[in-house]
């Protein structure tokens, strides 16, 4: 993976930085030797490593808005960083930048269940959250399955998803407000309690925007009334195209589940082995589809879901029974990774989302990509909005293997917006799709980004070499050659 | 009068812009201009307009998502989605008649550059959340795109976001792709009768708190609900608070049952609106059709819903000749004042800012007169710091500033 060049002026000067920030944020705050460091050192996509320039953890927004003006001021990058799980190197450290940890900001700041929402700070955990308000009757709606580790501000840098989404929309459909701190030090309130934002959704942009833009230091979230009650059925079906066509006709029927989830042969198998969930072993596909809501609803609905299966030539239809079922069904779709973790050494976890109507040809190609690149892939996804997780199998100690690993992902990425998807569903672009971001987008699509970057960090501080292949200084974007009078006036109908 | 250019293409529109760039001429991008009276009043002399830019691009019900050209007639959309039992979940409002024009005239794209929401948005979001991608010329005459046609898609800065509610000033689009989600078999409305405000968004606020799946909660006030077209809000002769569940045929019945027994303590009285009563009900709601005369100024307040009641109550203090309408279980508040002279108009806007200072929230005024919305800040205005990044913002894609500011 190519990153940036260090620059030697910053490493230099370590010293005076390192100083610097312990006048910011005194004590254990700064942590500057490599014992202490390491811990930071990659994020979830560990096989790219790389030390900080040293680690700071500030606890106030004062900090945090005085660090950054200091950075912006002396020319230093920031990495900013949650809980470290971003799958796409979204934390992972620079070398020559500093790691701005958020983990101390975890406390939850106020709870307001009759407007429904809560204000934290954005260390807090995504299920902390959900936990803090669970004896009340309500949760915070987006999980993503790294829920008890990833942090609410990481969430929103990464516009987070999970299982619930395709209901209950990602993290940025379930945002009230944030305050974020800019590169220059100011400190920014977007949105509250109230709905929709005055002026250009600010919000809506910083969200899924990848720590490049500004250090999200609260966040107000919405809160949900937890469902009534929930049911999983487990459906086996003896082609992958039965699946898919029981995804597209149980939609198309007007039904939108809770959660709608696919797992192919292997996945079922791999996960049956690991946790005895009791999947069908014969079958070719797998889903698992969850109605929650209204009792009388989740009735009614589960039995128009058995009969689309049933339609589409389901070999196994079970209905949970008991909260002690439903947890079983989703006990082997939650340990999927750990479980192809058993069989191989290192997997490489992919997120491209396809249109539904796709999946069965796309999974077909992706067999045979399988074969080109002599690596095996193993499919767990999100089939209700066609987001998938494609799990490469190989090992990092073989040069050959990680390339190849590399190689094969990248060709499926490819492939997903060839028929008409996109490179990451949830996931972020991070370092991991950063060099693929001219098969989705024009040059012309990724200057407008990178001016919009401009607008809230001129000198491209904030997470370099992060999303964009290559970073164009902003004097540059930002020139402008105008043609006086030389264009005649088009043959536009007037009126 | 300004002169009217109609691109009948996107390589048209690129040029129109690309001309006027070169030119220096501001434009004021409009869909089918059906808005035309919101927002301060356009200083362009050139208004570029979308509608010849219109027909739908893809539409694959299965994957609920609909693509369609900028200037595509929202009543045709929403035909076209109801011929297959969906429907746009945000629940656009038809703001033809309170700005003095007819109703039916407007484009999606024009509903998604204002970002308005109907009732739906307190449990399905606002355009912006549906609004996945677009294609469209910026300030460079530069065509550019973002998003996509996926529901799930984090790839490079959700700009959509930001063309949501940007009215037009950031980008010229010409092809926008929403989500789309399936129309509910049943609409009904559980009516609370006789409440005041406080107790009604009381009540409102407890049934979205309910695990019964609200999609709507709006109060009227006796007034308000006295000019209602449907006979049985009209004749109840006092005050109406509304709460929607939708959704199929058992559900909906349970859960109504279910909230009548929760309101059944504190409720004079109930009645219930079905199906098509319902969609009409909810349709005034949208539409804010029952709040003050047409000669009145209208203002568009968004608070923290608990906070409604008082903040209308802080109004009141400095303004008597005022109607409300609640939406959104009292964070929408549809605020009418009677026209005045100059210094009261310029007080009114005080007076309402004024009442959001402590709890948050931010107004607009929808309905004035030309002069009126020339003078008073129409849109909430920005703290320092917001507004300098907001220009920035702005600048990063139209530098010329041809597009104009709101
Ligand atoms: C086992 C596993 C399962 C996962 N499952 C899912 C899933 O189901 N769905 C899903 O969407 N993701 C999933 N993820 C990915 C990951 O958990 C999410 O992307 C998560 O939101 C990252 O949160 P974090 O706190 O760990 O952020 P980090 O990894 O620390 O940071 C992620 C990005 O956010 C930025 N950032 C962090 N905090 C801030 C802040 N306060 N201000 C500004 N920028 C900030 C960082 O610079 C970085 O770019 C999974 C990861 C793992 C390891």
């Amino acid at each position: 993976m190519h990153m940036p060049p260090l620059d030697p002026g910053i490493l230099a000067r370590r010293a005076e930085i390192v100083s610097a920030l312990r006048a910011i944020v005194p004590g254990e705050g700064v942590i500057a030797d490599d014992v202490g460091m390491k811990p930071y050192e990659c994020d979830a996509l560990s096989a790219y490593r790389q030390m900080p320039l040293v680690v700071v953890l500030p606890e106030t927004v004062e900090q945090v808005s005085r660090i950054l003006r200091y950075c912006q001021d002396h020319g230093v990058k920031v990495v900013p960083r949650g809980a470290g799980t971003s799958l796409s190197g979204g934390s992972m450290p620079v070398g020559d930048a500093i790691l701005l940890g958020m983990s101390k900001f975890n406390r939850i700041l106020e709870i307001d269940l009759p407007n429904r929402c809560a204000r934290v700070q954005p260390g807090v955990t995504n299920l902390g959250i959900s936990a803090a308000v669970e004896d009340d009757g309500f949760y915070y709606a987006p999980d993503p399955s790294s829920q008890i580790a990833c942090s609410i501000g990481g969430n929103v840098a990464e516009n987070s998803g999970g299982v619930h989404c395709l209901k209950y929309g990602l993290t940025t459909n379930n945002l009230l407000g944030i305050e974020m701190v800019l590169m220059n030090g100011e400190v920014v309130r977007l949105g509250g309690k109230h709905l929709d934002s005055e002026g250009y959704d600010l919000m809506g942009v910083m969200t899924g925007s990848e720590g490049l833009l500004g250090v999200v230091t609260e966040v107000t979230v919405r809160l949900l009334r937890k469902p009534a009650t929930a049911r999983a059925v487990l459906l086996g079906f003896p082609t992958e195209a039965g699946a898919a066509d029981c995804v597209a006709s149980v939609i198309a029927a007007g039904i939108i589940p809770g959660g709608m989830e696919m797992m192919d042969r292997d996945a079922v198998q791999c996960a049956e082995a690991y946790v005895g969930a009791g999947y069908p072993l014969d079958a070719e596909a797998l889903l698992i589809v969850e109605l929650d809501g209204p009792p009388v609803e989740v009735d009614h609905l589960i039995e128009r879901v058995v009969a689309i299966a049933r339609d589409k030539g389901a070999s196994t239809v079970r209905v949970s029974t008991s909260e002690q079922e439903r947890l079983l069904f989703w006990a082997g779709r939650k340990a999927a990774f750990p479980a192809v973790g058993q069989i191989s050494p290192d997997y490489m976890c992919l997120d491209g989302s396809v249109p539904r109507r796709r999946l069965t040809e796309v999974l077909a190609r992706m067999r045979e990509l399988s074969r080109q690149h002599r690596l095996r892939v193993v499919n767990v996804f999100h089939a209700g909005d066609g987001n998938l997780h494609p799990l490469i199998l190989f090992d990092a100690n073989d040069a050959d293997e990680l390339r190849r690993a590399e190689e094969f992902g990248a060709d499926i990425l490819r492939l997903c917006v060839e028929v008409g998807g996109v490179l990451t569903g949830e996931h972020g672009v991070g370092i991991e799709k950063r060099d693929l971001m001219g098969v989705q987008f024009t040059q012309i699509d990724l200057d407008q980004q990178m001016r919009l970057k401009c607008a809230f960090d001129p000198d491209h501080l904030l997470n370099p070499g992060k999303v964009f292949p290559q970073l164009r200084r902003c004097a540059e974007l930002g020139r402008l050659v105008v043609h006086h009078g030389k264009v005649p006036f088009p043959d536009i109908p007037r009126f | 009068m300004a002169t009217v250019l109609r691109p009948r293409d996107a390589e048209e529109l690129r040029r129109t812009v690309e001309w006027a760039l070169n030119d220096g001429v501001p434009l004021a991008i409009e869909g089918r201009g059906s808005k035309r009276n919101y927002g301060p009043p356009s200083r362009s002399d050139h208004v570029v307009s979308l509608a010849a830019i219109e027909g739908v691009v893809e539409y694959q019900p299965e994957e609920l998502v609909i693509a369609v050209k900028a200037g595509t007639p929202l009543r045709e959309i929403e035909a076209l989605l109801a011929q297959r039992r969906q429907m746009l979940a945000f629940e656009p409002p038809d703001l033809g008649a309170i700005l003095g024009g007819a109703k039916g005239e407007g484009s999606l794209a024009g509903a998604l550059m204002c970002n308005l929401a109907g009732p739906r948005r307190i449990a399905a979001g606002a355009a912006r959340d549906h609004f996945l991608g677009f294609q469209g010329v910026n300030g460079r005459a530069e065509r550019f795109k973002a998003g996509g046609r996926m529901v799930k898609n984090v790839t490079g800065y959700d700009l959509s976001k930001l063309m949501a509610g940007s009215l037009g000033t950031l980008a010229a689009l010409d092809e926008v792709t929403v989500k789309i989600v399936p129309a509910p078999e049943r609409v009904h409305t559980l009516l609370l009768v006789g409440l005041d405000d406080e107790a009604a968004i009381a009540a409102l606020c407890a049934a979205m708190g309910s695990p019964h799946e609200v999609s709507g909660a709006a109060h009227l006030p006796a007034t308000l609900a006295g000019r209602s077209g449907i006979d049985l809000v009209a004749q109840q002769g006092g005050a109406v608070t509304a709460i929607r569940v939708e959704g199929v045929a058992p559900s909906v019945e349970a859960r109504l049952k279910a909230l009548r027994a929760q309101f059944a303590p504190t409720a004079p009285a109930m009645e219930e609106l079905h199906t098509m009563r319902s969609r009409q009900f909810w349709e005034e709601v949208r539409d804010a059709t029952l709040v003050g005369d047409p000669a009145s100024l209208l203002w568009r307040i968004s608070c923290p819903p608990t906070e409604g009641p008082a903040v209308v109550a802080a109004i009141r203090q400095r303004r008597l000749d005022t109607e409300v309408q609640y939406d959104w279980s009292g964070g929408l508040i549809w605020l009418s004042l009677a026209p005045g002279d100059p210094a009261t108009d310029d007080a009114a806007h005080v007076a309402v800012r004024g009442a959001l200072m402590e709890c948050g929230g931010h107004a607009t005024l929808v309905r004035a007169p030309e002069a009126v919305r020339a003078r008073v800040p129409v849109f909430q205005p920005r703290p320092p710091a917001l507004a300098a990044l907001s220009r920035r913002v702005k600048e990063s894609f139209d530098p010329k500033g041809i597009f104009g500011t709101r």
